[in-house]
């Protein structure tokens, strides 16, 4: 499957393959990733891959989860630094090799796996009546990101129309997504330099976006919120109204709080020119979402390719320089344009019930068929492809998390900087590991 | 500098009230759940709870359903599957205990609240899952947290927990880590994440703990001192949730913490809320939290 984001359009392509096939990968960085997991999954050898490790680590009989080479620089002063898979602070696990002279990384290379809980085999053979819960699980703080692709998936198999007041909501949803993890990932890197009045205030702000996810559905991460067809729970005019007033307040105050940055020297010079990614490395490794347009690339699944009933995005924040403070300052942007989509869309909810009329249809796919949703989530572009058999189940169901594509443009952006640069660099990408090793 | 205390005098101060009162939760808040006897009987014993959870969280015992909240994610499909609507989700955010076997809910005489706002007030159900309105208050009995008493001495000052992820998905981790900001503090009550197992007297475990994340589990574990426990956060942890898989290929089961580490605290919840979460660390520690 292939996009075209400036026509929006994807085009879907096929091919017969033996057992092997000439690698793509030295033309086409970006498809490196995918060569390595169909070896992993399927045995299909990319002859001339110049990187044919494991991915997910998910046979057992295979090499046990991090074992494998790593790339390694030799040399009397080269010394090397290894982390994980657990890390220092509450976060997800994976494990990191550093090349280093001195301070100076020469080299990051990241090894995942850990996480992998084998969630596409699950989905196999399905769609299992409740196929959503598992899906709100890929990511979890792209919960409405995944569900809403999941959904859309559905919706086209079963060639149902949404209910245009759920689709509604579940962009609404989507942003206040969008505007938790962008809030809380600002605080964080102001954190990581030690800056705590953002870093506090952040914190705070972030539990206040939650919880309006939470008045919406119960759940801080939209845990339920998202049904086939639509939502599960309504929005009345008195709570649209208590929401908007919320999100008015709370991005007053993420403004006030991010001003600090800006204004303070010594942070900007922290920020400044650290983990640059440039554009045509970004572009050449297929690097998707805030990172990507940080580097100067438009690219937006909102505006290139809108869901059915919502408006394409009118305008995609853009930064040039692509460092951290670049991808700092574009986070904020994005989260302040998510808050004024927020109250447009509480403004004008369209009428009706928010789930489609004919629910029994809903799991009834269409045979032999192939799906295709894409949805920018606050990380990226969430990616979700089905194919049904020839009774309307799922022959193969596959995830790809934005996370999938920025990994390596996060091992990029750390060549050449300090090892104290990694915390900052891994906050302002902030990355799945659980939405990459499924 | 003087911007910074502009703001934070824009911003005030944000910690929670709980645990010195009770803690405000959305009315559509899925807690603990409750199933009334009276009503599932006079569904005749129907199954319709135990076939819609995705699950397999209900269980039939005896011909009445059997929840285990360590299992169970709080979809709420249950409730709305429920034609008596004998099982329904209280916004009672306090569902941890130290007996796995507590978190097992089981039809109950419905009791109503004695008297409005003081001890022994009653909850709501959730609101926002079935189309009636339930105006039925609720009131449960606590589950048990006893933390073996010279444990719960060892730590009242100071517990310090390594935060391990077997795999979880992101939302758990969440919101554990708001437990650290300024809207919880739960470094007041002397409890904090450390970076090092060779500092954490608790390791709060998330994720179903599948075979790529074992290993480095349990050398996070033995590089604890004792006294140690583990606290399983969340229903992957406490049963391997969603992708509870015994069946054999054992290396290839996923149940949660494994048999190496079994937990002290359950905490259940997809995720738990952080209130619920505090109110476990607190009553683990034999301190009190409101009722
Ligand atoms: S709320 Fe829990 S018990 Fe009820 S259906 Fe959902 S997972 Fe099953």
């Amino acid at each position: 499957m292939l996009a075209d984001d400036v026509a929006g359009l994807l085009l879907a392509a096929r091919t017969e393959i033996g057992s092997s096939y000439p690698s793509l990968t030295p033309d086409i960085a970006a498809l490196h990733l995918f060569e390595r997991v169909l070896y992993e999954k399927f045995a299909i050898l990319p002859e001339g891959h110049p990187w044919l490790k494991p991915v997910r680590f998910d046979n057992p009989a295979g090499p046990g989860v991090g074992e494998m080479n790593f790339y390694r620089i030799d040399g009397d002063e080269v010394h090397e630094v290894a982390v994980g898979p657990i890390h220092a602070g509450v976060i997800e696990c994976g494990h990191f090799r550093f090349q280093c002279l001195g301070e100076e990384v020469l080299y990051l290379e990241i090894s995942l796996g850990y996480h992998h809980r084998g969630v596409e085999a699950m989905l196999t053979g399905g769609p299992l009546a409740r196929i959503l819960p598992l899906i709100e699980t890929v990511a979890g703080d792209s919960t409405a990101a995944h569900a809403f692709a999941c959904c859309t998936l559905l919706e086209g198999l079963s060639e149902t129309l949404p209910s245009p007041r759920g689709q509604h909501i579940r962009a609404l949803a989507l942003e206040l997504e969008r505007l938790a993890c962008h809030t809380g990932d600002i605080g964080a890197i102001a954190g990581d330099v030690g800056f705590l009045p953002t870093s506090a205030f952040c914190g705070r702000l972030r539990g206040d976006w939650l919880n309006m996810s939470a008045m919406l559905c119960g759940s801080r991460f939209s845990r339920g919120l998202f049904v086939s067809g639509g939502t599960a729970f309504d929005l009345d005019p008195a709570l649209a109204h208590v929401l908007t007033d919320k999100v008015v307040l709370a991005a007053r105050d993420v403004q006030g709080a991010v001003r600090l940055i800006w204004n303070s020297p010594s942070v900007m010079a922290r920020l400044t020119g650290i983990g640059v990614l440039p554009a045509s490395v970004a572009a050449s490794l297929g690097v998707v979402g805030p990172p990507a347009r940080a580097s100067g690339l438009a690219r937006d699944a909102r505006r290139s390719h809108p869901l059915p009933c919502l408006p394409a995005l009118e305008k995609i924040c853009v930064a040039d320089r692509g460092d951290v403070g670049d991808r700092t300052a574009l986070r904020y942007d994005e989260a302040l344009a998510s808050a004024a989509l927020c109250q447009n869309i509480l403004k004008d909810l369209p009428a009706g019930g928010c789930r489609a009329e004919k629910q029994e249809k809903i799991y009834a796919l269409a045979p032999k068929h192939i799906a295709v949703a894409l949805v920018e989530g606050w990380r990226g572009e969430v990616c979700h492809v089905a194919l049904t058999d020839e009774f309307g189940h799922f022959a193969a169901y596959s995830i790809v998390d934005p996370s999938f594509h920025n990994w390596a443009g996060l091992a990029y952006a750390l060549r050449r900087q300090q090892i104290s640069d990694f915390p900052l660099c891994n906050k302002s990408f902030n990355l799945s590991y659980c939405g990459h090793d499924l | 500098m003087f911007e910074i205390f502009l703001e934070r005098f824009r911003q005030k101060t944000r910690t929670v009230a709980f645990p010195a009162s009770l803690p405000a939760l959305p009315p559509r808040f899925r807690g603990r759940p409750f199933i009334d006897a009276d009503r599932c009987a006079a569904a005749g014993g129907c199954c319709s709870c135990v076939a819609a959870c995705p699950w397999h969280a209900i269980s039939f015992e005896n011909t009445k359903p059997a929840l285990d909240m360590g299992m169970c994610i709080f979809c709420g499909e249950c409730a709305c599957a429920c034609p008596q609507r004998a099982l329904v989700f209280t916004t009672d955010w306090r569902l941890a205990s130290t007996d796995r076997d507590a978190l097992v809910v089981r039809p109950a005489a419905y009791a109503s609240p004695r008297q409005p706002g003081g001890q022994g007030a009653g909850l709501r159900a959730s609101s926002g899952l079935a189309d009636d309105d339930d105006e039925r208050l609720y009131v449960l009995p606590e589950l048990p947290i006893t933390s073996v008493t010279s444990l719960a001495a060892a730590f009242a000052r100071s517990f310090r927990l390594r935060q391990v992820t077997a795999a979880g998905c992101g939302a758990c981790e969440a919101d554990l880590n708001v437990l650290g900001t300024v809207v919880y503090d739960m470094g007041r009550f002397g409890i904090d994440f450390v970076a090092s197992p060779r500092h954490a007297d608790a390791i709060a475990l998330t994720g179903p703990a599948p075979r790529n994340m074992r290993a480095a589990l349990l050398d996070c574990y033995a590089a604890m001192p004792a006294p140690k426990v583990i606290i399983a956060v969340g229903a992957c942890a406490i049963s391997g949730g969603m992708f509870r898989r015994v069946a054999p290929p054992a290396p290839d089961s996923i149940q949660g913490a494994p048999p190496q580490c079994r937990p002290a605290l359950f905490i259940p919840g997809c995720p738990p809320h952080p209130c619920t979460t505090l109110d476990a660390f607190l009553r683990f520690l034999d301190q009190r939290t409101p009722r």
